[in-house]
């Protein structure tokens, strides 16, 4: 989130979580490598096929999944089509404006497409009605209700979750209801940089003070399937290793506890 | 309606406390309506808020559960500057609108024009609201005893109808608090309150303002401030005891 | 109105697809203060529709030409997620959505003291979540309960609900089948303490014997709604109030 959207940092708040950061306390208690809790609920919203509202912190979305049946690509005639759009809606932060999506809005949700993109989570081989003709587009749109700091991963969280919960009415191609092929379970894990210190999940006064941002998209095999580094600070090599590692754990402790 | 809060909100008003939605008739027997009434025809006055009923000795108020600050004359208030222009500050007092705190009303000799030497974007005062118009444009002052800028410490944020409470009758709700964990803190009449003192004191007294900010309605509150800040006792850095 | 079908929306006993009777509305679930960041906010579900409202304000209005120094102004903005209908909805907003946001914001102007906020702007964001018939009148009713949750002096609160005409008959609180296949829609919100109607729109084909009808039933069910709206506001504070009494 660019610092304009976000509000003016004040120096005192700064200084307050730098002191804390230095007795290895956050301001909700928790500790560095420590994601907030949850909550998901899958099949909130009856008219899609697939949905999931999720609460991360104070942080609240809801993801919606549409699949319907259309064109391909032309150059992948033999391919479904996914596409994921994200609202921040004014209602979530009193700064975020109505209107097209605006630079980070579409960051999220490229981030999110590349880390379910990248891991092959949804077979889009599968998702072929009739070659170069017709084959099934999957939507995921997902609604920002509330900002409170990370949505890159509530967002992958509901993502993931209302795709892995979809039943989509397979009418439109002359077929049975079906759920969508789900190879695997890519899940997000975002730190920030604050003075030398990283956290995970920053929450919204953490992620206002930070000088850099990570994302690390892995799939359960423990391999890596996106990236991404936002915000004007830097990382040592050092440190995005260890970023990497925090992913792998964090993220095996959030499909364990959400995505099972 | 002059104001939206009262002033003085002690502990015993809260015990008669009776809960009105927007539009409920409030009888008001002997006494006169106040804030956060409006007259509804000849004699009937209606509540504007979602909130209590407080009777005084002659007036009836209606204090909402949560709302906006309005800025009124003489408040002190704590503010963040958010802009700066050649000869004055534009402060945020979390009000629906911006303050002004011009450089003669600062307490250094400033060349105009130099102003962020003092005070940068970001930084937050204890300011004093010096005036007001009809239309809410307000002025702010640093020219009084206990006015500064603010070093160090922190901000938390509660809202303005909690004020009183924060404060206690007589200030003993505020008193207690910092007495008990050896914290400094200054309470604005906008619902900001700066702290300052060792990091764990400051969590604790963070952890005691939430109380009252999600308690504030009911009674029997210093009590449970009370025994919340004894059982933190023994996490409290420069206990004496 | 919609098209015509041959489904019979009411049966031989005056049933309604649903089991109702003419003059039932659906449940309708009121919550207030589910969102941190806004001022206040209520989320609704009545019948299928799930709609969460969030207010922000009084704040100084931008840009400053449309600041009115006599009152504050008042913005609705209905938005229909692009999951909340059976075709995906291209987001953003279209002329439905800003004729529905017009008249909201309008309804609203009425029962709030604006005059007491001058250069003001209260934003009233709707976003419906899952639509199921009723949305404006859903998101209207859950509109003021935010804006009370708000703390934003208010004269009275803000009712809404809908009648309409189906198989011939006027029934309240139109379905979605009943809104697609039906003859006639009303939607109404009024001030519930005055019975002052600050919102009335209607297509379709009604006599006046069945408007008279359509808004009796809507007057009698303003009282029942509106207690929900009360106590999604009172049950606040008495969870909030951990115990205190």
């Amino acid at each position: 989130m660019p610092r304009d959207e976000l509000g003016i940092l004040s120096e005192i708040k700064k200084g307050y979580i730098l002191r804390q950061l230095k007795e290895g306390k956050r301001g909700d208690g928790r500790t560095p490598d420590q994601f907030r809790s949850a909550e998901i609920k899958i099949d909130y919203v009856k008219r899609a096929p697939g949905s999931a509202y999720v609460e991360l912190g104070k942080t609240r979305i809801v993801a919606g999944v549409k699949v319907e049946a259309g064109s391909p690509f032309p150059d992948t005639p033999n391919q479904g089509v996914l596409t994921t759009n994200v609202e921040l809606l004014p209602m979530a932060f009193p700064t975020f404006e109505a209107g097209p999506p605006n630079e980070s809005a579409i960051e999220v949700a490229r981030v999110v497409d590349r880390g379910i993109r990248e891991s092959k989570m949804i077979d889009l081989e599968a998702l072929v009605i009739e070659p170069a003709q017709k084959v099934w587009i999957v939507f995921i749109d997902i609604d920002v209700l509330d900002f409170d700091g990370n949505l890159i991963d509530a967002c992958t969280l509901g993502a993931v979750a209302a795709l892995r919960s979809a039943v989509v009415n397979g009418s439109a191609a002359g077929k049975e209801d079906f759920r969508l092929p789900v190879r695997n379970t890519p899940v997000s894990v975002t730190m920030v940089k604050i003075g030398d210190n990283i956290v995970v999940d920053p929450d919204l006064e953490e992620e206002q003070i930070s000088q850099a941002r990570i994302t690390v998209s892995t799939t359960e095999d423990g391999r890596i399937r996106a990236m991404q580094k936002g915000d004007n600070g830097w990382f040592t090599l050092d440190e995005i290793k260890k970023a990497i590692s925090t992913s792998i754990d964090v993220g095996k402790q959030l499909r364990e506890k959400y995505l099972k | 309606m002059s104001s939206l809060f009262p002033v003085n909100v002690g502990e015993e008003i809260m015990k008669t406390r009776e809960v009105v939605l927007p539009g409920d008739e409030v009888s008001l027997g002997d006494l006169k309506a106040r804030n956060g009434l409006y007259k509804n025809g000849e004699s009937k006055f209606c509540s504007a808020y979602f909130g209590t009923i407080q009777r005084s000795d002659q007036f009836v108020d209606v204090v909402p559960f949560w709302g906006t600050y309005m800025p009124r004359r003489g408040d002190r208030v704590i503010g963040k500057v958010i802009e700066i222009g050649p000869s004055m500050w534009i402060v945020d007092i979390n009000a629906p609108y911006t303050s002004l705190l011009h450089m003669n009303d600062a307490p250094w000799r400033i060349n105009p024009g130099d102003l962020k030497r003092y005070m940068n974007t970001g930084d937050y005062m204890i300011a004093k609201v010096l005036s007001l118009n009809e239309i809410k444009e307000s002025w702010l002052t640093l020219k009084d005893v206990g006015l500064r800028k603010l070093e160090g410490g922190t901000i938390v944020s509660i809202q303005a109808p909690k004020v009183p409470r924060i404060i206690g009758k007589n200030g003993t709700m505020v008193n207690m608090i910092k007495d008990m964990t050896f914290t400094r803190i200054i309470v604005g009449q906008n619902g900001l309150i700066w702290l300052d003192g060792t990091p764990g004191n400051v969590i604790i007294a963070i952890e005691a303002i939430e109380l009252v900010k999600n308690e504030a309605h009911t009674i029997g509150l210093t009590d449970r401030v009370k025994a919340l800040l004894e059982s933190k006792k023994g996490e409290i850095v420069g206990n004496a005891e | 109105m919609g098209t015509q079908s041959d489904i019979k929306l009411i049966d031989e006993n005056g049933l309604r697809l649903d089991g109702r009777s003419a003059g039932d509305l659906r449940p309708i679930r009121i919550e207030a203060g589910v969102l941190e960041r806004a001022d206040g906010s209520a989320m609704i579900e009545w019948g299928g529709n799930k709609i969460v409202v969030a207010v922000y304000g009084p704040r100084e209005a931008y840009p400053k030409h449309n600041q009115d120094i006599n009152r504050a102004i008042v913005k609705a903005r209905y938005n229909m997620a692009a999951f909340s209908v059976d075709e995906r909805k291209r987001p953003g907003p279209d002329r439905r959505s800003i004729e529905i946001s017009k008249v909201l914001s309008e309804a609203l102007s009425a029962a709030i003291m604006v005059e007491q906020f001058p250069r003001a702007q209260i934003d009233v964001f709707i976003e419906v979540l899952q639509a199921d018939a009723g949305t404006r009148i859903a998101g209207l009713t859950a509109s003021s309960v935010a804006i009370a949750d708000a703390g934003i002096p208010m004269r009275d609160f803000v009712t809404g609900c809908t009648a309409g005409k189906v198989d011939g008959k006027v029934v309240l609180d139109l379905s979605k089948e009943e809104d697609n296949f039906g003859q006639a829609d009303l939607p109404v919100a009024v001030l519930p303490k005055s019975g002052k109607i600050v919102l009335m729109q209607m297509d379709g084909d009604l006599s006046v014997e069945e408007f008279d009808t359509a808004t009796s039933m809507i007057m009698n069910a303003i009282p029942r709604i509106n207690e929900i709206q009360r106590n999604a506001l009172s049950s606040r504070v008495k969870v909030e109030g951990g115990g205190g009494e």
